[in-house]
């Protein structure tokens, strides 16, 4: 959109992955995997059209599994698959409820991004990740964490500010960390994970091709979360080209939900199709319904396989929206009330709790007492969070260098510098 | 609670005749009945009405139109200038800076707006590099009028990747004026000269800042109203120690100036201003009248404002010390997001008192473990 125009120029139509009577197809219909650069398939983006929403078609026309739409049109999950991608949905929507009420009552502070709506992508692409893959995200990072495996006692308290968060109270809301679940960040600035997660899925291609440490199960994968203001940064342009360059075991996730604090995609992008820009690369890009947590996992199979046995990269845009502001402190003025029902229509939990109550894959009471696990679950966190003590004042210098002195950690754990024998050249090193 | 005893240091300060430091263009008085305005609408009315006296200024930056900024500074000013002159850009500091430093050069006047200094990090290449090495490199062919803007340093709980301080790292390079105001008749009279001026200007707001109030003389809201870039301000003249601080520092320096004179002890506040130029002929001034110098600053201290300070008093009025210099910086660590942890990282009053005392050999001195 040109500064200097005083006319608008009608945004162009998003298509879905799949529109209703298309021929079903795999998911990365722009590009054929495994093929250099090719022409992307180009589905009709004409101007002159209003903003249409793609709606879900797994969940709405269709009536069980078994029909006679094709099975290709949506995962097939299990029952035991879905109450998980059902609970882990259910943990993010609550956790960043009970954010939002605890901001409110001062126990929160700073700034807080809270993850309401987009769960389906959070869930649909983590769930599938074994706890060595890594996962990297921006300050919009509680739920990639909650998914990931970090006790929700240990996000609630690191966003309270105590000493038993997961970063002891050090990180904050848009830096979270966990070593031991391979969550990477939390970083604050837009486009400075992405060089990070292409660092971590070189790393495991490094490991796998020059240390031979190989897993029977593929490649680490490493999966890149970002949102559509991210992608007009260099930075993401700059590893597209590395990643596919170097066929790094990595999954782009774009989470377009169309608004950058207060700035539209539109107004912001000269050409709004984001998984357009992966095979500009030779990438494949794929553009999946971000509010439908079976199709993101869909893609996300695909997307995580082909990382994993060495194709390369894969950029994945989800169409997702969030249903408050980009924090707590925005006032949400600038978004239409007729965008945000349209979007709260389609509320991932509530599509996934009707394919799964239509497809009896679990009774409502199941569901509920899911439910009221996840409350429980929460409250315990608060209570937690609120019980802990804040950092001790020696906090304050500690972590700064992982060995502040440079001599090194001597055989009992220690750093050498505070043994007196080795100051007074005594000890034995 | 700290706007109740602003306003009172505020009258206390009208009220009473000043020497004026030379080339300051302030009256020796202000009626009491003073009117006042926060820094906000300072930086809005310095900016409106630069914009409407040159055609060729323009803003850009993140969420500056629709959102009115990001933190209200530019409200109004689209709907008054429209789309071309208030640029909304997407979240590509090194890409909208360049743009901004290549408009300079061809004779336009951009004020280049970072949601704060943080995000500058992105754009540092040009900011260094194109636009303060231009008019040198090309022997004063071009000259890039720009103003890059924005909050620096600490706000409240908002994590290591957002407080980070950056006049040690502007000011350290040649080509570059720095500028660091505090109250609103610095913030207007200091954005003027700004976007008036040939050179590049890096302008360091304070988030905490902006919504506080300060009387304004008749003068300062007059539209052709500009400070002089390069003097600094003494803010409370004083007879025992000199105490230099900048932005959010002033205000607490001058609270623990109160605070001090309780104690018999007399402290000159000097509000630095213009962090580069350095004004140093002001502080050495004090210096050899006091005697004694607290440097105050929020940024880290390892090669910081102070340290600058410190070297140049020693340069130039060495035998006027009657004690060591005290330098008040950050805590040398990253900013923790725990509310405790970060009071302890950003210097409070009684950091400034205590170490006012020390200068005045009135109490022991500590050294803070690192």
């Amino acid at each position: 959109m040109s500064a200097f125009a005083a006319v608008r120029i009608p945004s162009p139509v998003l298509v879905g992955a799949r529109s209703a009577g298309e021929k079903p197809c795999a998911p990365f219909v722009s590009c054929p995997a495994g093929h250099g650069l090719h022409r992307t398939h180009v589905r009709s983006t004409r101007l002159g059209r209003p903003l249409l929403a793609v709606s879900s078609d797994v969940l709405s026309g269709q009536k069980s599994l078994g029909s006679n739409s094709s099975p290709s049109h949506h995962a097939v999950v299990s029952r035991e698959e879905a109450l998980v991608l059902y609970e882990d949905m259910v943990l993010g929507r609550v956790f960043e409820d009970m954010c939002a009420q605890m901001y409110y009552r001062g126990k929160m502070f700073g700034f807080v991004h809270l993850y309401n709506g987009q769960e389906a992508v959070s869930t649909g692409f983590i769930k599938l990740l074994e706890t060595r893959d890594s996962v990297v995200s921006t300050y919009r990072d509680h739920v990639h964490a909650l998914s990931k495996g970090v006790p929700a006692r240990a996000v609630m308290a690191e966003l309270f500010g105590k000493a038993t968060g997961c970063c002891r109270g050090q990180g904050g809301s848009m830096h979270m960390f966990s070593a031991p679940h391979n969550l990477l960040g939390g970083f604050a600035f837009i486009g400075e994970g992405i060089p990070v997660a292409t660092g971590a899925a070189f790393s495991s291609k490094y490991r796998h091709e020059v240390l031979k440490e190989s897993n029977p199960n593929g490649l680490d994968v490493t999966v890149a979360f970002f949102g559509d203001g991210t992608c007009n940064n260099g930075q993401f342009f700059e590893c597209l080209n590395m990643a596919q360059l170097w066929k790094l075991p990595i999954v782009f996730v774009v989470e377009n939900n169309l608004w950058a604090i207060g700035m539209s995609h539109l107004r912001a992008t000269s050409d709004p199709e984001i998984w357009k820009k992966g095979p500009a690369f030779g990438m494949p890009g794929v553009h999946v319904d971000g509010m439908d947590v079976l199709k993101v996992r869909e893609v996300a199979v695909e997307a995580i396989g082909r990382a994993r046995s060495g194709e390369g990269p894969t950029l994945v845009e989800c169409e997702t929206y969030r249903f408050r502001g980009h924090s707590l402190a925005d006032p949400d003025e600038l978004r239409k009330p007729d965008e945000k029902a349209h979007y709260a229509a389609r509320d991932p939990i509530i599509t996934l709790k009707k394919y799964i109550l239509e497809n009896s894959l679990a009774s409502e009471t199941e569901l509920k007492a899911i439910e009221k696990k996840i409350d429980e679950l929460i409250e315990d966190s608060v209570e937690f969070a609120d019980s802990s003590p804040p950092p001790p004042r020696s906090q304050l210098l500690e972590n700064v260098f992982a060995d502040p002195k440079g001599f090194g950690i001597g055989p009992d754990g220690k750093y050498r510098c505070e043994d007196p024998k080795f100051t007074e050249g005594t000890a034995q090193v | 609670m700290l706007g109740v005893v602003r306003r009172k240091l505020g009258f206390g300060l009208l009220s009473a005749t000043r020497v004026l430091p030379a080339g300051s263009v302030l009256p020796k008085k202000y009626s009491t009945a003073a009117k006042e305005i926060t820094v906000r609408e300072a930086l809005n009315t310095a900016l409106d009405e630069e914009m409407s006296a040159d055609p060729k200024v323009f803003l850009m930056g993140e969420e500056v139109g629709e959102y009115q900024g990001a933190y209200k500074i530019s409200k109004g000013l689209l709907e008054k200038y429209g789309p071309d002159r208030v640029l909304d850009t997407p979240i590509t500091e090194a890409g909208f800076t360049g743009i901004g430093v290549g408009a300079a050069y061809y004779g336009l006047r951009p004020v280049v707006e970072f949601m704060t200094f943080n995000f500058s990090m992105q754009a540092i290449d040009h900011i260094i590099n194109s636009a303060a090495k231009s008019n040198y490199m090309s022997a004063g062919q071009i000259s890039v009028p720009i103003v890059f803007r924005g909050p620096n340093g600490a706000a409240a709980g908002v994590g290591a990747q957002h407080s980070q301080c950056y006049a040690a790292w502007y000011a350290h390079v040649p080509g570059l004026k720095v500028l660091s105001p505090y109250s609103s008749e610095d913030a207007r009279g200091l954005l003027k000269a700004a976007i008036r001026d040939p050179d590049p200007v890096v302008f360091l707001e304070n988030e905490l800042l902006y919504g506080e109030s300060f009387p304004v003389s008749a003068e300062v809201l007059d539209s052709s109203f500009c400070l002089p870039i390069g003097k600094a301000k003494i803010e409370r003249e004083g007879k025992h120690v000199t105490v230099t601080a900048f932005s959010k520092m002033v205000g607490y320096a001058l609270q623990a100036a109160e605070i001090l004179s309780k104690e018999g002890i007399s402290a000159e506040v000097i509000n630095l201003r213009s962090i580069r130029p350095l004004d140093r002929a002001t502080i050495n001034a004090s210096v050899r009248k006091t005697n004694r110098l607290v440097t105050v600053e929020e940024g880290f201290p390892q090669h910081g404002v102070g340290a600058e300070i410190c070297m140049s008093v020693m340069e130039e009025s060495f035998e006027y010390l009657d004690a060591p210099v005290e330098r008040i910086a950050g805590a040398d660590v990253p900013m923790p997001y725990a509310a405790n942890l970060e009071r302890m990282a950003v210097p409070q009053v009684d950091d400034i008192v205590r170490a006012a005392k020390r200068a005045c050999y009135r109490s022991v001195s500590m050294a803070a473990a690192a």
